[in-house]
């Protein structure tokens, strides 16, 4: 066959446990749910034709083709699937496994690809330090007015088609990151006798770009009786590699997090995540780790303690504010991120939440838990059938035309807030816990403002 | 594939709309039914009934077999191609053309999920009954050539019974419109019902006007719980002994309830040997009456606990969850084969501790589930394809069961089709008389035979 490789000899698809594959029983139950199978109406494009070529490729009828490679990529990776397969089969790890077999052929390979990879997944990625640095870089170009200043000579027109459209889905770099929000406020606010002590992962997009989000989070679990911890030696979740092939780097920032947050004195009684992304990936370290020897235990230990930030307020049923975060009533609606819904079967706890405030008129979204097309880095390899997805979500929202489109994830409020700019939608996107934590704020604020009105003094007084 | 044959599919339906690499042959090569598997030799995906008429003009001068395929859920093969066969797969034929409310009809292309000829219909302000629980993602097109049923069956019948006019594309590329929009049509034969349950082995359907009825007023839908197989089965007979036809009556066993509750968790009973689902619907003083009176004869007749939903909500959750048995069963095995006898529902008692009896002497797991109220069973067989012994008993079990079935005046596949699942056995259940009529229908309409060879008979 053309065009096809076997580099490096291994077939990792074969490796696989033969169980895994054959629990497709091909019925068909998932192509409704499968948002690349309903847009092509392509068989190929579909998970059930997506774990034949993967089955066919472990029996040896296939080779690890490019045509089977794309297809692999072309896949949003956002497991409706998962959800709608009655028989039980194991997409996430399917999927996985098959970009760790694409990578590994190298059928893929090319120049720049190859580098673009390696200097995100081995360099960037595995260094919070280097995000960092990265995103102060980001943060500059954004504030100092440079960005307008590129925006407006048109130099953008220089960078090839696909760089250009991604420039709008940058992210607005936050001018301070997590651990100084929590260093500066936050420490010093943990509850004396608390109810639990939970870790919070800070994420690496959610930690530049949305440390407010973190601190939201932070600022609830702590209205609710938790002692927050932020261990200093966390990394970035791996989810990036391993949904990328890059399985050996997942792996090894997987083992350093089970590190960071086991060395805080007492360990915690649960490891808090609010990007439905990370939490999906988080929650299968123990999968991640079965084969090693040393951390096997420790990542099952890990994986029974992760939750979701609202999973885990309602789990420890959150107190309700008392007070609504805006003056006027707020027409919210819910999207669900699909590695939320499908990745940790998140989906009624975060409606609870918005339903809990005061003031949120909460409307159900049309096919709310329908991918938007973010999908990771989706947006950037496959921008054309993203924007299909993207167009369909707003189409939806458009019909409601909402205030607030809540989301659980940063890659959605991304490409939400996107898609809004695009269709001229005046909506704002905000996670469920920042709604929450600012009608906690406003509880307390007008608590503190009727213990010291002039009313009171005068009641005390006479 | 004859690269001049390819071009002249390309002319027809454009370059991308046919698919001949390895991979998109690969996952043309099955559908629905376990351990079948052969490539085709190319996949055209038409969007119009001209291209298809096209299409078959072709492959017909060039004696090529012809597989029409809609969404591949089908369970007896139907859809599995032959080898350097062409699968015409329909699923980009997906109009709506037309909901007649005056007439109650509607028009509709093959390719239409039937989920969406319902939700269609209900928009309008009226019902399409016919249900099978592969609704979501079936094809209407794929229903008809299989004639499915589907849990609404008992009061309400199979997809035949909607099914007014057709168009179809024969072998040799003509046109044909059978049935019309009237209810009462006596001029000629009546054509149409021929290719209803023709599995794609008499011409291609590109066109189905629909028959629409105005939907019940109320319902209501039960679960009841029961600690004994025959107990279950003996209230069914009751049931209809008692000439109350519920719309919904269908049974799941221990195995089965075990896996579809691991799937839904809706809280089924893990600790019961068979469970009913039933439905009643119609005007609400008669669905009231009817209610009181099953849940008066299930607790007569052994029944544990009768459960009423107690929302709309609640009913689908329960109906969704009984369309979702079969593969919810493969949780268990990594090869679930299901068969689809049919008996006499007095029958229905002898023949669910028959397929006890053969999986205790064969050594094989069953579950089993089905449209009890219409007679209809799936003992689905859990086993492993790699394992050739077991295979093999599995075989022996499965044509017991059949021959069983057909021993109670029953027959071989009551809704799934005979395809080549249960080719082997048609003689059998139908007789020489209707296989030499079967075999001149086939000679007339498609004298290349191109049309899905080998289906059916041989
Ligand atoms: C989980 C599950 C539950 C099911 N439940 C039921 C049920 O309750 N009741 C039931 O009856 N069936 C049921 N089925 C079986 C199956 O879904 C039905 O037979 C369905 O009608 C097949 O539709 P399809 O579009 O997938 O057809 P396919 O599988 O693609 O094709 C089926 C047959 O029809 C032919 N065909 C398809 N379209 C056309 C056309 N336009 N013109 C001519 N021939 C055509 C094919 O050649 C083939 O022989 C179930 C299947 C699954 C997987
Ligand atoms: S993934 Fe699940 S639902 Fe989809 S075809 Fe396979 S068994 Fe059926
Ligand atoms: S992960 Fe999403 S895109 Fe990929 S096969 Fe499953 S449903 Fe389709």
């Amino acid at each position: 066959m053309s065009g096809t490789a076997e580099k490096g000899g291994g077939n990792l698809l074969r490796s696989l446990d033969y169980s895994v594959l054959q629990q497709c029983m091909h019925c068909g139950m998932c192509l409704p749910a499968c948002p690349t199978y309903v847009e092509t109406l392509r068989e190929r494009s579909s998970p059930r034709g997506r774990i034949a070529m993967m089955r066919a490729i472990a029996d040896g009828d296939l080779e690890t083709s490019r045509v089977f490679a794309e297809e692999m990529y072309f896949c949003l990776g956002c497991l409706a699937c998962q959800t709608a397969c009655p028989a039980g089969v194991d997409y996430a790890t399917l999927i996985e496994q098959s970009r760790a077999q694409v990578e590994a052929s190298g059928v893929l390979d090319r120049g720049q690809r190859r580098l673009v990879r390696t200097l995100l997944l081995r360099w960037v990625f595995t260094s919070r330090r280097r995000i960092k640095l990265l995103a102060k870089a980001l943060y500059l170009f954004q504030r100092s007015g440079l960005r307008r200043v590129v925006r407006a000579s048109g130099l953008l027109w220089l960078l090839p088609a696909k760089l250009r459209d991604l420039e709008p889905l940058t992210p607005e770099i936050q001018s301070t990151f997590t651990r100084r929000l929590y260093e500066q406020r936050y420490r010093s606010l943990n509850p004396t006798s608390p109810r639990f002590r939970v870790g919070v992962l800070s994420g690496c997009v959610q930690d530049i770009a949305f440390s407010h989000v973190n601190a939201d989070t932070i600022a609830v679990l702590q209205v609710n009786g938790c002692e927050v911890i932020l261990p200093e030696a966390q990394q970035c979740c791996g989810s990036l590699h391993a949904h990328n092939g890059d399985l050996a780097s997942a792996r090894d920032l997987a083992r350093a997090n089970i590190d960071a947050f086991s060395t805080e004195e007492g360990g915690v009684d649960a490891i808090i995540v609010n990007a439905g992304g990370c939490g999906s990936h988080l929650r299968h370290y123990d999968r991640l780790l079965a084969d090693d020897v040393e951390y096997a235990g420790r990542a099952a230990a890990w994986s029974q303690k992760v939750r979701d930030i609202c999973e885990f307020l309602v789990e420890i049923d959150f107190r309700p504010p008392p007070a609504s975060p805006d003056a006027d009533v707020l027409r919210v609606t819910y999207h669900e991120s699909c590695h939320l819904k499908h990745g940790q079967g998140v989906s009624a706890q975060p409606r609870r939440i918005l339903e809990s405030i005061p003031g949120v008129e909460l409307t159900e979204l049309a096919e709310a838990d329908w991918c938007c097309g973010s999908a990771g880095i989706y947006n950037i390899t496959q921008p054309e059938m993203s924007m299909k997805l993207l167009d369909r979500k707003m189409g939806h929202i458009g019909d409601i035309r909402p205030q607030v489109v809540a989301t659980g994830n940063p890659g959605c409020v991304i490409q939400i807030e996107h898609g809004l700019r695009l269709k001229g939608l005046s909506a704002r996107v905000q996670h469920p816990v920042s709604l929450l934590a600012a009608a906690y704020e406003r509880s307390r604020v007008e608590a503190a403002q009727r213990d010291f009105s002039p009313e009171s003094l005068i009641v005390e007084g006479s | 594939m004859d690269s001049a044959v390819l071009s002249q599919f390309r002319s027809i339906i454009g370059d991308d709309q046919v698919l001949d690499s390895a991979e998109d042959l690969s996952v043309y090569a099955y559908d629905g039914t376990a351990t079948l598997r052969v490539a085709p030799a190319c996949v055209l995906l038409p969007e119009t009934v001209q291209q298809v008429a096209a299409i078959m003009t072709v492959a017909h001068s060039q004696r090529l077999p012809v597989i029409t395929r809609g969404s591949g859920t089908g369970l007896a093969g139907g859809a599995v191609p032959v080898e350097g066969g062409i699968v015409l797969c329909l699923v980009r034929m997906d109009r709506i053309i037309e909901v007649d409310e005056a007439n109650l009809a509607m028009v509709v292309e093959p390719g239409v999920i039937t989920q969406r000829v319902a939700d269609a219909a209900a928009a309008a302000g009226l019902f399409y009954p016919p249900d099978p629980g592969s609704i979501k993602i079936s094809t209407i097109g794929g229903n008809v050539a299989n004639n499915s049923g589907g849990l609404r069956g008992l009061k309400y019948g199979v997809t035949r019974d909607y099914v007014m006019a057709l168009q179809v594309v024969l072998a040799d590329g003509q046109i044909l419109n059978t049935g019309t929009k009237c209810v009462k049509d006596v001029a000629g034969f009546t054509l149409k019902d021929l290719f209803i349950g023709s599995e794609g082995t008499l011409g291609v359907i590109t066109s189905i006007n629909l028959k629409l009825i105005p939907p019940p007023a109320a319902k209501q839908t039960m679960i009841a719980h029961f600690e004994s197989m025959t107990d279950a089965a003996r209230t069914v007979s009751e049931i209809i002994r008692h000439k109350i036809i519920p719309c919904t009556l269908e049974f799941l066993d221990r195995v089965t309830i075990g896996c579809v509750e691991e799937y839904v968790a809706i809280g089924l009973p893990l600790d019961v040997e068979a469970l009913l689902l039933i439905e009643v619907d119609g005007h609400p003083a008669e669905v009231a009456e009817q209610a009181a009176e099953i849940e008066r004869l299930a607790g007569e007749h052994g029944a544990r606990e009768v459960r009423r939903a107690h929302s709309e909500e609640e009913a689908t959750r329960l109906a969704s969850a009984r369309r979702t048995a079969f593969s919810a069963l493969a949780r268990l095995a990594p090869t679930v084969v299901l068969e689809d006898v049919t008996v006499p529902r007095s029958e229905l008692a002898r023949m669910v501790s028959h397929i006890a009896q053969v999986s205790e002497r064969y050594g094989v797991k069953i579950g089993t589930f089905g449209h009890m109220g219409d007679g209809n069973l799936h003992p689905t067989f859990l086993t492993d394809e790699r394992d050739a012994r077991e295979m093999g008993r599995v075989e022996q079990a499965m044509r017991e069961v059949f021959e069983f079935a057909v021993e109670l005046g029953g027959t071989i596949t009551g809704e799934h089709g005979v395809g080549l699942a249960k080719k082997p056995f048609l003689p059998a259940a139908i007789g020489p008389v209707a296989m030499d009529i079967t075999r001149r229908l086939k000679a007339d309409f498609d004298p290349e035979g191109i049309l899905n060879p080998g289906k059916i008979f041989d």
